[in-house]
């Protein structure tokens, strides 16, 4: 296996540092309303797909007494004012968030479009046999690596998009390809939930396969 | 005959494209104070005002697709605040808001204010759309009120006009630029699902913008105020607070 490209090794290690912001930030930010939904609208007042244990917000500190906000439906939608000052760092959680996008997308785009460029991906990534080198990704490495690059990194970043009101007004699409606010919302936790299950396994085997010449070869080439 | 595309149309198409698209960069951004948050903020704004196209719509819903609507924040004025606030409040409440008026000055031809009764008589528009908070939650709900640009056009803006700060009587202050204020869905609402507006929910006036997040729709509507350079409300506003000014994401 030749060594891994220079623009390769860059975009690696922003994409990393860009990655793990991400996924604090959006941790941060999920602390704040620790539900998932599914569909358009979905609030404390209304059923949860998913609640997350993972703030003082989960399950909600209270809710003063309900008001109907229809005049003819008694029991449909209802307003209700907050008792409980909630846990909520998204002043700089948000803005934190969309600095690392704005790293990942835009080097991950460089990223793509040198890899369909240089034929990195067809001679490395895409999972089809090459093997001429006992070195070469396996056809299981091949996979995985096709399946975080082309499907769950896109659907991460679409999602997200899928979150900005500014950005659905201009592209509604994107509201019909997910279903609805709600539903980006928690396919944007899943699919980054599976990049995180990635990540872990992929640090267990750089580390298992020799940490110190693997860190080397991702940074300085071989 | 096929027309061949050359390198010089190229190159001429390229910078037209180019510039056509910084002639949309805002002229004016948001200060940073040197914090790398704020300048990330701030290359969000650009290239939504950039890149997306300038009055495009956000969905509308059905009657049948509202939902219930969490009141957070300020939910009454009246008896929260300083009691010299929670007592001025308090009484335009107790006379069904009859005395409560909408200041409009700033950069304006005629600043004047405006009485609920007046601004009822302004053309209005209805629209059931989707609220999203910045904590994550959302809820759908059906909105009556006078287009900003209606009450902008009332009292005449100048031509130096970039930006529109909301002051409210629960102390907050927000703006947005003249692209937002002029978005045909950015409205002074007085009715929510058919009701007048609830006190928890910013009676009698609230804004609503509909390509940002809830909290640029000010609750509570006090004053309009029209400015040519940046202005958030100072100590009031989003910035001051540590919130991001621009919020279409």
């Amino acid at each position: 296996m030749a060594s891994h490209a220079v623009w390769v090794r860059v975009s690696h290690w922003i994409v990393t540092v860009g990655v793990l912001t991400l996924g604090y930030t959006g941790f941060v930010i999920l602390m704040a309303h620790p539900r998932l939904y599914w569909g358009v609208a979905g609030n404390d007042l209304t059923p949860a797909l998913i609640e997350l244990p993972i703030s003082r917000n989960y399950h909600h500190g209270g809710w003063a007494e309900a008001s109907p906000l229809l005049q003819n439906r008694a029991d449909g939608p209802i307003s209700a004012n907050r008792t409980y000052d909630i846990f909520n760092k998204n002043g700089w959680g948000r803005s934190l968030h969309f600095l690392a996008a704005w790293l990942v997308v835009v080097s991950g785009a460089v990223y793509f479009l040198l890899g369909i460029a240089r034929g990195h991906f067809q001679a490395r990534i895409w999972p089809i046999r090459t093997g001429v080198s006992r070195r070469d990704y396996s056809l299981q490495q091949k996979w995985v690596y096709s399946l975080v690059v082309f499907v769950a990194a896109p659907v991460v970043a679409l999602t997200g998009l899928t979150m900005s009101p500014a950005v659905t007004a201009a592209f509604p699409l994107l509201l019909r390809v997910f279903g609805g606010y709600q539903s980006a919302r928690t396919v944007h936790f899943f699919a980054f939930a599976a990049l995180t299950l990635f990540l872990i396994v992929h640090v267990t085997m750089v580390a298992r396969s020799g940490l110190r010449r693997q860190l080397r070869a991702m940074t300085f080439g071989e | 005959m096929r027309r061949k595309i050359t390198r010089r149309d190229a190159i001429f198409t390229g910078l037209a494209s180019v510039g056509a698209l910084a002639l949309r960069y805002p002229r004016s951004l948001p200060p940073t104070y040197g914090s790398l948050l704020r300048m990330g903020d701030n290359l969000t704004y650009a290239a939504h005002r950039v890149l997306l196209p300038q009055q495009a719509l956000v969905n509308e819903y059905e009657e049948k697709d509202i939902t219930s609507f969490p009141a957070i924040g300020t939910t009454d004025p009246g008896s929260s605040g300083s009691p010299e606030r929670a007592r001025g409040y308090g009484r335009m409440q107790t006379g069904a808001f009859a005395d409560w008026t909408l200041s409009v000055e700033g950069l304006v031809r005629t600043p004047r204010t405006f009485s609920l009764a007046e601004l009822k008589r302004l053309p209005s528009r209805t629209q059931i759309t989707r609220h999203t908070c910045e904590e994550g939650w959302t809820a759908i709900a059906k909105w009556t009120g006078i287009p900003m640009s209606v009450v902008l056009e009332a009292v005449g803006i100048l031509p130096t006009a970039r930006f529109v700060v909301s002051y409210s009587y629960d102390d907050f202050a927000n703006s947005i630029d003249m692209l937002d204020a002029f978005h045909p869905q950015t409205i002074l609402a007085y009715d929510m699902n058919g009701r007048d507006l609830s006190v928890p929910h910013g009676a009698p006036l609230r804004l609503r913008v509909e390509r940002q997040l809830g909290y640029k729709g000010l609750k509570y509507l006090q004053r309009l105020v029209v400015t040519n350079e940046f202005d958030d409300g100072g100590t009031k506003g989003d910035l001051a607070n540590g919130w991001s000014w621009y919020t279409g994401i």
